[in-house]
């Protein structure tokens, strides 16, 4: 019988009794944000190779201001500050952005691998001072659900875009039905948005949850269909996250030449 | 039949150290029938608590490996036996000695609950009725067995030490199977904002992670309890129409 003495209470950053690579997952996931955010924010400020024929990056959708025929109220707006790169981009991204950054999910996703608050399950954290999301700045969190009604009217203009992709226009100037490679991107891209925002926790609340008594068995059924998509929450959250940078890679290699649109109808 | 070496904290909450005990690993062996054998045969004194050994009590709550457990229920055959395993207490709470933490500040949290408040019955005999899929929901929360290991993991306890500011996931659970249960008419959104604090849990789901009952804590109780509190106080809009509806 050997002793070793080693103190009880957990005091140190990274300090725990896990064998396993904890650090792994906060890495994985520290990584995968970090490059989308970077890519995300680069994309963003172009402001140029997010059309392609009937191909509209989702990053650029819907286009209020920028391409005087195709935006909805015309070129870049006269209140546009002059020290501000003028992109498409930027004038709505903040709401699926806020969307994201209150998202349940990745709250509990960025607070480990960003904040190590904790690194990890049982391990030691950096800091001994804990607000939480108890007050500011952390207490807006609780805004999301403003930011999932902005989500289910952006859905709406994304499906609209994958209609518009459906339709190109020919030698001769006219629209034509068709299906290309890009097609099929976006409307991937729609798929995996709707089955992340709809399987919102507050959506789920609003919905039916919000109710001790459900009073009628649709507001039943549409509980258990957003309680569906909700239980896979993370996993939708990621695969969407990873196909609206593929949906702006696609359009702009083939903007820029460097992809090409397969048509398949 | 396999050497397996635990490592075991002995001590109180003044001192301790960790110690090495050797045992014969048998087949369908579990860490609680191991402890049990270095009690009957090597540290009679080891304090423990258990009760059922079936997954059912919550009392052989402990840290292996690092990862809150039930003893009873972690096979050796799940463990690398090739290195000493540590068994712990659980760490957010007083330690009593070895093994045995003091769970007392789970139960005092858990009086500071609002008790159910059923709705008048619906028949003169005194019985209500209530609709299958509206009792469905709060049947999940009915599993727990109150083994306090998802207090043990939560940062909020474990690491800040907020006992007193902060009921946990476990008492969130049982706020969640009170507050949805389709009889009750008693509000707890108060509470939870103001004593029971559930702002400080920022959702990292480490104890769905460790509950033995597999109840989804944050997706299905915390969260769920988080929303009702946002109806209540940090809806703009909301609070704008209670001011006109009264
Ligand atoms: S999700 Fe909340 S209650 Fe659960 S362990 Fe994390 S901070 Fe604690
Ligand atoms: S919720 Fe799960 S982990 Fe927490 S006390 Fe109950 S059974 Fe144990
Ligand atoms: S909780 Fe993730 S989108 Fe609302
Ligand atoms: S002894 Fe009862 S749960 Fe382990």
């Amino acid at each position: 019988m050997s002793s070793i003495d080693v103190p009880l209470r957990q005091g140190r950053f990274g300090q725990t009794s896990r064998r396993d690579l904890w650090w792994v997952q906060p890495l994985v996931v520290f990584c995968a944000l970090s490059a989308f955010l970077i890519y995300a924010n680069w994309a963003a400020f172009q402001g140029e190779h997010f059309r392609f024929g009937p191909y509209l990056s989702p990053f650029y959708s819907p286009e209020l201001w920028g391409d005087p025929v195709e935006s909805w109220f015309g070129a870049k707006p006269a209140w546009w500050p002059g020290w501000l790169p003028f992109s498409a981009a930027i004038i709505i991204l903040w709401a699926p952005a806020g969307f994201r950054v209150t998202c349940y999910y990745y709250r509990g996703a960025y607070y480990k691998a960003f904040w190590a608050d904790p690194p990890s399950c049982t391990v030691g954290e950096p800091r001994t001072h804990y607000r939480g999301e108890n007050s500011f700045p952390l207490i807006v969190q609780n805004i999301h659900r403003y930011f999932l009604y902005l989500a289910l009217i952006f859905l709406f203009f994304l499906a609209h875009d994958v209609w518009k992709a459906l339709w190109f226009t020919d030698s001769a100037g006219a629209a034509t039905f068709g299906i290309g490679v890009g097609t099929l991107v976006l409307a991937v891209n729609v798929t995996l948005l709707g089955g992340y925002a709809l399987g919102c926790h507050s959506l789920r609340h609003l919905i039916g949850g919000r109710r001790d008594l459900f009073t009628s068995n649709t507001r039943r059924n549409a509980y258990v269909c957003v309680s569906c998509l909700n239980r896979r929450h993370m996993l939708w959250a990621w695969m969407s996250l990873f196909w609206v940078a593929f949906s702006d890679i696609y359009v702009r290699l083939c903007s820029m030449g460097i992809w090409t649109d397969w048509r398949l109808l | 039949m396999a050497q397996a070496t635990f490592r075991i904290w002995r001590g109180d909450s003044q001192n301790g150290s960790f110690q090495d005990y050797n045992v014969e690993s048998a087949p369908g062996m579990v860490v609680l029938d191991a402890v049990h054998d270095i009690q009957g045969s090597q540290a009679p004194d080891l304090a423990v608590r258990w009760n059922c050994k079936a997954g059912r009590c919550g009392s052989c709550s402990a840290e292996i490996n690092g990862n809150p457990k039930l003893m009873c229920m972690t096979r050796m055959s799940t463990l690398d036996l090739s290195q000493p395993i540590t068994v712990e207490p659980m760490r957010a709470f007083p330690l009593v000695r070895d093994l045995v933490a003091h769970v007392g500040s789970n139960y005092r949290a858990k009086k500071s609950i609002r008790p159910f408040k059923p709705r008048p019955p619906d028949f003169p005999d005194g019985t209500w009725r209530m609709h299958q899929r509206d009792v469905d929901r709060v049947q999940e929360f009915r599993k727990c067995i109150e083994c306090f290991l998802c207090q043990d993991v939560c940062h909020v306890l474990r690491n800040h030490g907020l006992h007193e500011q902060f009921i946990g996931p476990r008492l969130f659970v049982y706020s969640a199977a009170l507050e949805m249960h389709p009889l009750d008419t008693e509000s707890r959104a108060g509470a939870l904002k103001h004593s029971h604090g559930i702002g400080f849990c920022n959702i990292t789901k480490c104890c769905t992670k460790v509950c033995p009952e597999e109840i989804t804590i944050t997706d299905n109780a915390i969260i769920p309890l988080k929303e009702r509190v946002v109806d209540e106080y940090y809806d703009p809009i909301r609070r704008l129409f209670r001011v006109f509806t009264g």
